[in-house]
């Protein structure tokens, strides 16, 4: 059992107070945490000049475990979500085997819950080998010991109007929500980067807007159909923004995520051919990023999700037809978020925690239940708690990330911000405050 | 000059110049003389890595290559990739610890020669042959070469390009090179087979052909692969040809002066007719002698100075 005391964190970015934790949970906050009867035997953290936010939920995390543990593992990118601020990450279902089965999300949850870095929320697939053909068992992915409750062909898009119509529906007998990498499959064959002006230069195979956009449409009105909530994966473009946007003055049930790197990063980088920068949905415009941060400011798009994707040195250390899409996210996450978001004014500490926090527990639902994450700072709620310095400024190294993976675009950029330290339920399961005890 | 030879578009003027006056030189010492070999790059490796059959490309750089003496290796790797056999690095690799001196590299993905270029593998020059959808600098400099050497200085003459230019490497080193020569560049193609974004590329655009060829300088007619059409870019080969074909018909609205040229291989009966692209004003089978002259002045180039300053240091 310990007893932790934080002193002078600005909870949410606000007023310095001290946050008293006991056994995993919250005890008292402000005056009241000083004054407490057990605060002698506590182990005092000094978070002057740090900001307190609840412990960060990933709801889009490649963990590459069962099948590709070259590039990650549980153990490994749970370490690295708890160095980014994490304390919960869903983890999709594209692995091998897919998990699709009641078994091999059991497998994953049980992973996480031995590495002990952050709580592992399986992610379900929706269709059998995630092959768009037939639905998986999704009842028993929900009843199961990992209590799937979001679930996703992540990778490949739920393409069949049919399939994708029965799986919203079917879904709602457990609360479950359907997330989809929205990518029309005919437009978008062997396609390679964002489909404009550069595309047509390079030589490189376009994946339009359009794409991503006729599937957001269709599943937004399919979600109103059908009275279910739908989730758009990683959304990118400057029209889907507008027409979820539309959805939600219609009161549709769609929430929306946007990932770090279409927050910072736009195509213009391909033009060297260098394939850290090769990703799906494909970096977009500056114009597009614009409009997924106003997005976000707003709360079309309701959080930031990393689409944390591991790949091993020779995924990536080739020509980039044959490269492997995606980047590394869970440890930059937060600094990019400040770097677009906090640093411009577009949205304060407390924004931050609801995109990264509060919303995505909400949209997976692990704000309830047994361990729930994304709980307002509060006496009586988990001590999930991340402690952020604002003021520091670092050159990305990939060398030192926790992943097994190197592949990041964010090597040699200065990033603004450092998470000190995170506690999943009163334990430090990331710590640079440098003994402390 | 510039060490590698990756896009049509680094080269400046005075680049572009100096390779088509140094190609002239190469032709005045090599036409019509029993022995064609020049002494220049005794001594210098070339490494021919083709990752894609192309006899026509492969050949002309080999014979540009071995009449300046250099020693040629050919490094055919097709269907190489990650998924089949050795990846480009490890070849590259391979090339660099048998001491190239220069990669003439052809690749099925574009951006192929950036990698080998800039990703430290090696440190030979590398020479673009053709990266995917993406460039093929030496041929528009045998364009340009074979259209300068009738035509004069290229500047303001009007050159119409036509056909698949979406997948087009020949058209996109073209058009580079061409506006930076300062020539007129008219692309006609339909729209489903203009690229992205072509409105902000240095030339201009026509859907007509009929209409871009009075007046035209010179027409280059791009090979059109009939498997297009399984993808919907035009509904048939016949229809391809009557609308975009350069037939007899079409020829004849040309300037009696103007050139026909087209990259090879050609589909005859599907782009172009037999009778124009053997008509007096075609000048296709003068082009593949032009390879040479122009492949020998970007080795000579490119190398030769090379070895000049290692030798100094």
């Amino acid at each position: 059992m310990t007893t932790t005391l934080i002193t002078n964190a600005r909870v949410l970015g606000g007023e310095a107070q001290d946050i008293l934790i006991d056994d995993g949970v919250i005890v008292a906050l402000g005056a009241d945490a000083a004054t407490h009867a057990i605060v002698a035997n506590a182990t005092t953290i000094d978070a002057t000049g740090l900001i307190a936010l609840p412990g960060l939920v990933d709801l889009h995390t490649h963990l590459r475990e069962p099948g590709r543990e070259d590039a990650e593992t549980v153990e490994t990118g749970t370490r690295a979500a708890a160095r980014g601020g994490f304390t919960a990450v869903h983890a999709m279902a594209n692995t091998d085997p897919v998990a699709d089965t009641a078994g091999v999300v059991e497998q994953v949850w049980r992973l996480g819950r031995e590495a002990g870095h952050a709580d592992v929320r399986p992610v379900g697939a929706v269709t059998v080998g995630l092959r768009g053909e037939r639905l998986a068992e999704l009842g028993a992915m929900a009843e199961s010991a990992a209590g799937v409750r979001v679930f996703s062909d992540d990778g490949v898009c739920v393409h069949d109007a049919m399939l994708m119509r029965r799986a919203l529906e079917y879904v709602k007998a457990f609360d479950g929500v359907i997330a989809q990498h929205a990518q029309e499959p005919r437009l978008t064959e062997g396609a390679q980067m964002n489909e404009g002006e550069l595309s047509g230069r390079l030589g490189l195979r376009g994946w339009p807007s359009v794409a991503e956009e006729a599937i957001v449409a269709r599943d937004v009105l399919l979600a109103a159909h059908v009275g279910s909530r739908v989730h758009i994966c990683h959304l990118s473009t400057k029209g889907s923004v507008e027409i979820v946007r539309l959805a939600k003055e219609r009161g549709l049930p769609v929430t929306a995520e946007v990932t770090p790197h279409h927050l910072l990063l736009t195509d213009e980088l391909v033009a060297g051919y260098d394939p850290r920068y090769k990703v799906n949905p494909p970096l977009r415009s500056a114009a597009d990023v614009a409009a997924l941060r106003e997005a976000l400011a707003d709360g079309t798009i309701d959080i930031v999700a990393t689409d944390h994707a591991p790949h091993p040195v020779e995924a990536k250390d080739c020509e980039w037809d044959v490269a492997a899409f995606g980047m590394l996210g869970l440890e930059t996450a937060l600094s990019v978020v400040q770097h677009t978001m906090v640093d411009t004014g577009l949205l304060d500490w407390a924004g931050v925690a609801d995109r990264m926090s509060f919303a995505p527990a909400r949209i997976g639902r692990s704000d309830t239940g047994g361990q729930p994450h994304g709980r307002p700072i509060a006496a009586g709620e988990p001590a999930n708690l991340t402690l952020v310095d604002p003021s520091t400024t670092t050159t990305i190294d990939p060398s030192a990330s926790a992943s097994l993976s190197r592949n990041t675009p964010y090597e040699g950029m200065k990033l603004p911000g450092t998470v000190v330290a995170t506690f999943l339920r009163g334990r430090l399961t990331h710590d640079t405050t440098g003994g402390h005890a | 000059m510039i060490r590698h030879l990756l896009s049509a578009g680094d080269l400046s003027l005075d680049d572009a110049t100096l390779v088509l006056d140094t190609a002239d030189e190469m032709a005045r010492l090599t036409e019509g003389r029993a022995v064609k070999k020049l002494p220049t790059l005794r001594g210098r490796t070339v490494v021919n890595l083709f990752f894609e059959d192309s006899t026509r490309t492969r050949t002309s750089f080999e014979l540009a290559a071995k009449r300046l003496s250099a020693d040629v290796i050919n490094f055919s790797a097709k269907g190489s990739s990650l998924s089949k056999g050795e990846s480009l690095k490890d070849t590259a690799l391979t090339l660099e610890a048998m001491g190239a001196d220069g990669v003439v590299v052809r690749h099925s993905a574009s951006g192929a020669p950036y990698r080998l270029a800039t990703s430290g593998w090696i440190n030979a020059c590398v020479v673009n042959a053709g990266d995917g959808t993406h460039e093929h600098p030496t041929q528009a400099l045998l364009d340009a070469f074979t259209m300068r050497r009738h035509l004069g200085e290229l500047a303001g003459k009007q050159i119409v390009i036509v056909g698949d230019v979406l997948h087009s490497r020949v058209a996109r080193s073209n058009v580079l090179l061409l506006a930076t020569l300062g020539a007129k560049v008219t692309l006609v193609a339909p729209p489903t087979l203009l690229p992205n974004g072509v409105e902000h590329w240095p030339c201009a655009t026509s859907y007509d052909l009929d209409d871009a060829l009075t007046g035209a300088d010179a027409v280059m007619m791009l090979r059109v692969q009939k498997e297009r059409m399984n993808a919907a870019f035009f509904p048939s080969a016949r229809e391809y040809s009557r609308r975009y074909g350069l037939d007899a018909r079409r020829q004849a609205l040309m300037p009696p002066e103007a050139l026909v040229l087209h990259p090879g291989p050609m589909n005859r009966g599907m782009e172009i007719t037999a009778d124009v692209a053997d008509s007096a004003r075609s000048v296709i089978v003068e082009q593949v002698t032009n390879g040479v002259y122009v492949r020998m002045a970007v080795l000579y180039l490119m190398l030769a100075g090379n070895a000049t300053t290692e030798e100094a240091a």
